[in-house]
């Protein structure tokens, strides 16, 4: 039975969770079935609310308990940490789950767990859960789990066919930093359990290929998460770990968590008056280049430009290292030039390959469209800009990136930069 | 300037799309009964509504347009918008003489009814995230909302996809009328005393005689989780109102 203590339990857990950013309810379309509740939606999945911090809340994202055995110097939830601990009771974590859902507060279920006497029994318990939800409550819905590092292949295996999506965090970029940060975990036994949930869901593609009633192995893929600003990785370190994950059939997103200052005490991690929040967003900007702007990791970061530039964004900054490949002609372009266009996104790109089957373009259907021409006519010729009468072209060959790059930053963007900057500083020894 | 008035049904506009061939003008506008008139119109037209000519029309349309676009169209219909119907009936007489120019966006019309559109699938995405259900004594889940657009046509089948085991209804608040699901299919109700239903239509709360025992705990774990998961690091309170304006909060569990 739910009470006033079930309360204060999810508020300590949820808290306890809240620094783990994946939420998404993506990846995999099932249609409602009778005698069961739920459905996933597939697409971008549903985000139900938006929390005062703008983050989306689409799962219920909670932990089953805080208590944990390790002692990871960026996690919260370290042993050593005084804070309240609690633990859900198997009842009143489904209770909930299914009372949520019924009333469309959440997509699903994002179960984490502290690991507690080993990681066997911890995953044993997360998936006991999801085994219920599915067979006893008969729910439909999203379920995403955390998979415990370190545990066995067959309780893997047992979790992959109750969840939709399964994830094992990174965190730390290079194996080095993470060992100084958390001695008792190390690189293999991240990629250990990513490869045996792959290995999974290759073998289920297997199988449903010849028989075609095979329940599916985590159909929503994998995601995992990278703390950004907790050690001195450059973005570059980082950018090439997700374009690495990328590569694989099975990873669907990257998380990225702008190290939130939470274990002050600990000398082993940078003082932050505020999380690298500019840094993170500009990640998220390079990350979206890879999956849907053909972009390779090295055209966005390189040895020169070993972290992205905090002013601009990622693609305006190779546009300004690369006026050679400008302006691009609206009217002939293909899509994957437009893409590369500063102020030209998937959708207006899809509008004006569309559109000029039936004319010329102008700037002015551009604009129409929704096109940034702040941004996009230094970069672009089209219908009028190429007319002898129009006035002369002034774009970024004639400018120079140089003269251009200011008109392009505002203030506001500027003073945000230079803040996050001497946030930095501190954390150079 | 020939002027065409319809009666602001959907039949009228395509009617007027017909009479504009039949007649074989083009009028500079189409206003709806009681627009004010222009200056200098020296022809008005009448538009009546005719079923026969409008489904001829339709069919028209049907020969000429991918199904896609057609659902546009529709779609585009229940955004209730005046601004609506000057585009929309250009682009149906559009599609008559040039055929399909559904994907030339640089075209004002295609934009503004492709536009609108848009705006009403952005609006029953939110009616998706942001319907919050209470549960009454007799089972029945009940949500009331108020959106722009007329969008609950939209979204039953997700709802009956998704919660086919339970009872639920859907109210419209401003446009009174809704969606009931009995655990089989969905009808649409409409109440006869609307002051006498056992909810608040201002601000969706179900009356505390109907609601059932443990609805205000859920409610409570609810708001208690919402405030739990934000970082206070983070605050960013306009994201939040970009992703989740202000007007849909007041039926919202976690904002009230």
């Amino acid at each position: 039975m739910l009470t006033e203590k079930t309360m204060e339990k999810l508020r300590i857990l949820a808290e306890s969770a809240k620094y783990d950013v994946s939420c998404s309810s993506s990846g995999t379309v099932r249609k409602g079935k009778q005698g069961m509740v739920g459905s996933t939606v597939g697409g971008v999945g549903i985000c139900h609310s938006f929390a005062d911090d703008g983050r989306c809340i689409s799962l219920l994202k909670v932990m089953l308990t805080n208590y944990c055995m390790y002692d990871c110097a960026y996690c919260i939830n370290r042993r050593s940490n005084d804070i309240k601990r609690a633990t859900l009771s198997v009842s009143e974590l489904e209770d909930i789950t299914m009372e949520f859902y019924r009333r469309n507060y959440i997509e699903g279920l994002f179960l984490s767990s502290g690991v507690v006497r080993n990681p066997d029994y911890t995953m044993e318990r997360l998936t006991a859960i999801a085994r219920d939800l599915r067979t006893v409550h008969r729910f439909n819905g999203y379920i995403h789990l955390k998979s415990i590092p370190g545990c066995s292949q067959e309780l893997l295996n047992e979790a992959g066919r109750y969840a939709d999506r399964m994830s094992v965090n990174i965190e730390i970029p290079r194996e080095e930093s993470l060992k100084l940060l958390a001695p008792e975990k190390d690189h293999q036994s991240v990629f250990q359990p990513m490869k045996l949930i792959q290995q999974g869901v290759l073998e289920n593609k297997e199988d449903r290929r010849r028989y075609r009633h095979v329940p599916r192995f985590v159909p929503a893929g994998q995601s995992t998460q990278m703390i950004v600003g907790a050690t001195k990785e450059s973005d570059r370190d980082i950018l090439q770990m997700s374009s690495m994950l990328y590569g694989q059939p099975t990873m669907r997103r990257v998380y990225y968590s702008g190290y939130v200052s939470v274990n002050t005490y600990d000398p082993r991690l940078p003082i932050l008056k505020q999380p690298p929040l500019v840094r993170e967003n500009r990640l998220y900007q390079a990350d979206w280049l890879l999956r849907f702007y053909h972009f390779k990791v090295e055209e966005i970061v390189d040895d020169q430009h070993a972290n992205l530039d905090l002013e601009v964004d990622p693609k305006l900054a190779w546009a300004l290292r690369h006026p050679e490949a400008f302006p691009v002609d609206i009217n002939t372009a293909d899509y994957e030039q437009l893409l590369r266009v500063p102020g030209l996104g998937t959708k207006s790109a899809w509008l004006i390959v569309n559109s000029r089957r039936f004319g010329r373009l102008t700037s002015y259907d551009l604009k129409k469209m929704g096109v940034v021409m702040k941004k996009a006519k230094y970069f672009i010729t089209c219908g009028e800009l190429t007319s002898l009468f129009s006035q002369p072209i002034v774009g970024i060959n004639e400018l120079r990136p140089e003269r251009l790059r200011p008109l392009l930053v505002s203030k506001a963007q500027q003073k945000r930069a230079a803040e996050e900057r001497q946030l930095k500083l501190e954390f150079e020894e | 300037m020939t002027i065409y008035v319809f009666d602001g049904t959907m039949d009228g506009l395509l009617t007027a799309v017909f009479d504009a061939f039949a007649l074989h003008e083009q009028p500079q506008q189409l206003l709806m009964k009681g627009d004010a008139l222009p200056l200098f119109c020296d022809h008005t037209y009448q538009v009546t509504a005719d079923e026969e000519k409008a489904r001829r029309v339709w069919a028209g349309l049907e020969k000429r347009l991918s199904r896609e676009a057609l659902r546009l169209i529709s779609v585009s219909w229940l955004s209730e918008l005046r601004e609506l119907n000057q585009p929309l009936f250009h682009y149906l007489c559009k599609v008559f003489r040039q055929g399909d120019i559904a994907r030339n966006f640089a075209d004002p019309d295609v934009l503004a009814v492709t536009n609108i559109a848009r705006r009403v699938m952005h609006e029953q995405l939110r009616m998706k995230q942001f319907i919050r259900f209470q549960k009454a004594k007799d089972g029945t889940y009940l949500a009331v909302v108020a959106p722009d657009h007329n969008v609950l046509p939209l979204i039953t089948d997700h709802f009956q996809d998704r919660f086919n085991d339970q009872p639920w209804l859907i109210y419209d608040a401003k446009r009174h009328y809704g969606y009931y699901h009995d655990g089989k299919s969905v009808i649409r109700i409409t109440f006869e005393d609307e002051a006498a239903v056992p909810f608040n239509l201002t601000n969706g709360k179900m009356n505390a005689d109907v609601l059932s025992e443990n609805d205000r705990l859920f409610q409570d774990l609810w708001r208690t989780y919402f405030k739990a998961i934000c970082i206070k690091e983070r605050m960013n309170p306009r994201k939040q109102l970009s992703d989740m304006p202000r007007r849909y909060w007041k039926y919202m569990t976690e904002k009230n």
